[in-house]
């Protein structure tokens, strides 16, 4: 399927539950629905890293949070100066590109070394930003930052509509980018970077660059998921924003979905996502997050290649990533990007 | 007045002090991390765990929080090699510890945290003992016992455990593991075994460094967050599996710590071993002693 006919099949499907929820008229299922959303576009975002090259990123929060405060901090200096309010996409475009950047200098810096010390960098990033925001009054420090909402948007009605609207699109967006990632040369290039590194390198694969590509889109599509943020919480604080929850959540929703192909993180995102707007409301917030901590344990230790590897082996099929090597091999010995 | 020699003195003494405790909470990660090749991110759960193992037990029973923690050392141990033997059967024997095995660390060190936020709270707690309180006073110099008292049985410990791995039979397997598995195995000596063995102790280092932190500072299920940025930062910078180098690259970070909270405030702190790292990862990524 081509790129165009796929992305139009999901702006159909999109659509169709968009219009869905409006029929059912109730505001709850926007704010539930956002959130899984959100996690649809992280766990995607994640996924083209951590999936395709094999590299674990557990800085998710401080992307997203990357984002979410740099759309506090244009909004600051928008209610200051009484500029021009910038629509929510382009917050997220500004926020996409912050985000991207630091992922940037994150991957050049520790990515010429074993990925290990890649996964503790980025861990380490989310508590230093998180100490740069406490420590920066402008943007509200340690007490937080008040954003407000505007109850209204013209064409479509309430402002959560119209963030649920947007979340919507940004996943799609990712989806779509991580299917055409999959099926171009740069995804032949992640798939044999995550196979074998040493031996991607030795045909000629520019393995720094790749990781390079794959740390910046990843970055940028957290941020982009982060910059509306402030305007779903209304009231955005240092230690909520990056919270582990995000970190863990973004990991779980594709190792437990299926890392190797864009279906995976997508299951992962929309069964976890309910899952815990379900438990969230009928037992704790704490025992959600208990229950993502344990399902992600036994799924890497039991299921390796996730809900999606679990399917294929029940139709007999080999798992993806067999059939991904031996593509590479047929198609493009030694010539992929 | 913003500089001052006293100032400077004391905080330089201090995070000399606080260094030798970073030394213990960083010996485990320098042994399973830098030795034997095991990414163990959950490594300051386990230390906030020992924390509230010794809290307990010094709560209950009124025992002296360290005394309690070295009684604790051979759980740990086994739950140590538990661990591995897990990590070893779902992730080393097929080859995908890169991805799945730090997402299981990952798992391991949520599950811990959050089944003690729900178990005791996000309450702040605290051990009592004699050496809590009392300070000594040199000329200008003002030593809390609170934090010289870790920083001496770490030092002991992370001595006991250089010379463990350099003179006794075990230690030596452990080092040669990390070299090299084959040549292990033609010894007849069962590499996996020998791992085993190395993370329980790794993880046994996590009790006692678990009771320093609650005698030093007030414990509470997140803090172990904070110390995953320092822990890697100073293994990485002590050169990777090199105890002399653990202890003083831990001393290093202490110092730079202590004086940026002395004289830039404490909420800057958390930000220089971040610094640290980075600056080692992108200048001599080897560390001060690395092989």
């Amino acid at each position: 399927m081509r790129t165009p006919v796929f992305l139009l099949i999901w702006l159909g499907i999109s659509a169709l539950v968009f219009a869905i929820s409006i029929e059912i008229n109730n505001d709850y299922i926007f704010f539930a629905g956002y959130v899984v959303l959100q996690y649809v576009a992280l766990g995607t975002a994640w996924n083209i890293l951590g999936g395709y090259c094999g590299y674990v990123n557990f800085g998710s929060a401080a992307f997203f949070a990357l984002g979410a405060y740099s759309t506090v901090a244009i909004y600051k200096l928008i209610t200051e100066y009484d500029f021009y309010r910038m629509p929510i996409p382009m917050l997220m475009l500004i926020g996409g590109i912050v985000s991207g950047i630091v992922g940037f200098g994150m991957g050049y810096l520790t990515l010429r070394l074993r990925g290990a010390f890649f996964a503790i960098a980025t861990l380490a990033l989310a508590v230093v930003l998180q100490t740069l925001v406490v420590n920066w009054d402008y943007v509200g420090g340690s007490r937080g930052a008040y954003i407000i909402r505007p109850e209204q948007i013209e064409p479509i009605g309430n402002y959560i509509r119209y963030l649920f609207l947007i979340m919507m699109l940004l996943a799609v967006a990712a989806i779509a980018i991580a299917r055409m990632i999959e099926h171009s040369r740069l995804g032949y290039g992640f798939a044999s970077i995550r196979d074998d590194e040493l031996a991607a390198e030795a045909s000629g694969v520019p393995t720094l660059r790749l990781k390079l590509i794959a740390t910046t889109i990843s970055g940028a599509l957290m941020g982009m998921a982060g910059a509306p943020f402030p305007y779903y919480i209304g009231y955005l604080q240092p230690s909520s924003t990056f919270g582990l929850d995000y970190a863990v959540n973004s990991i779980a929703m594709p190792l437990i979905g299926g890392t190797t192909s864009w279906v995976g993180p997508l299951i992962g995102a929309l069964l976890l996502g309910s899952l815990q707007q379900i438990a969230t409301v009928t037992i704790s917030s704490a025992v959600n997050l208990l229950i993502v901590g344990f399902l992600l344990v036994i799924f890497v230790i039991i299921a390796p290649n996730g809900i999606v590897g679990l399917i294929h082996t029940y139709f007999q099929r080999k798992p993806e990533n067999f059939v991904g090597r031996r593509r590479i091999e047929a198609e493009m010995p030694g010539r992929v990007p | 007045m913003i500089f001052s020699f006293d100032l400077l003195i004391n905080a330089v003494v201090s995070g000399i002090l606080i260094g030798g405790f970073y030394a213990a909470v960083t010996s485990g990660v320098s042994l399973s991390f830098g030795i034997l090749d095991i990414v163990n991110i959950a490594h300051p759960a386990f230390i906030i765990l020992g924390s509230y193992l010794a809290y307990v037990a010094n709560a209950t029973l009124g025992v002296d929080p360290i005394l309690a923690s070295i009684v604790m050392m051979p759980l740990f141990f086994v739950l140590g090699s538990g661990i591995y033997q897990v990590y070893y059967v779902s992730f080393e024997k097929r080859g995908q510890e890169s991805l799945r095995g730090l997402a299981f660390f990952f798992g391991l060190l949520f599950i811990t945290e959050v089944t003690l936020v729900l178990y005791f709270g996000v309450d702040y707690r605290y051990v009592e003992a004699r050496y809590i309180g009392p300070s000594w006073h040199f000329a200008m110099l003002d030593i809390p016992l609170r934090i010289l008292v870790p920083c001496l049985v770490s030092l002991v410990m992370t001595a006991g455990l250089q010379i463990f791995l350099t003179r006794s039979f075990l230690g030596r397997a452990i080092m040669a593991v990390a070299q090299d598995q084959l040549a292990l195995r033609l010894m007849a000596v069962d590499p996996i075994k020998i791992k085993r063995i190395a993370f329980g102790i790794s993880i046994a280092t996590a009790s006692l460094a678990g009771a320093f932190l609650i005698i030093i500072q007030p414990v509470e299920p997140s803090v172990g967050r904070e110390y995953i940025g320092r822990i890697f930062a100073i293994c990485v910078l002590g050169g990777m599996g090199s105890l002399p180098g653990t202890v003083i690259a831990a001393m290093l970070l202490g110092i730079v710590e202590s004086l940026t909270s002395t004289f830039y405030g404490p909420s800057w702190a958390p930000a220089v071993s971040f610094g640290f790292l980075l600056l080692t990862l992108a200048v001599r990524p080897a560390g001060l002693l690395g092989r």
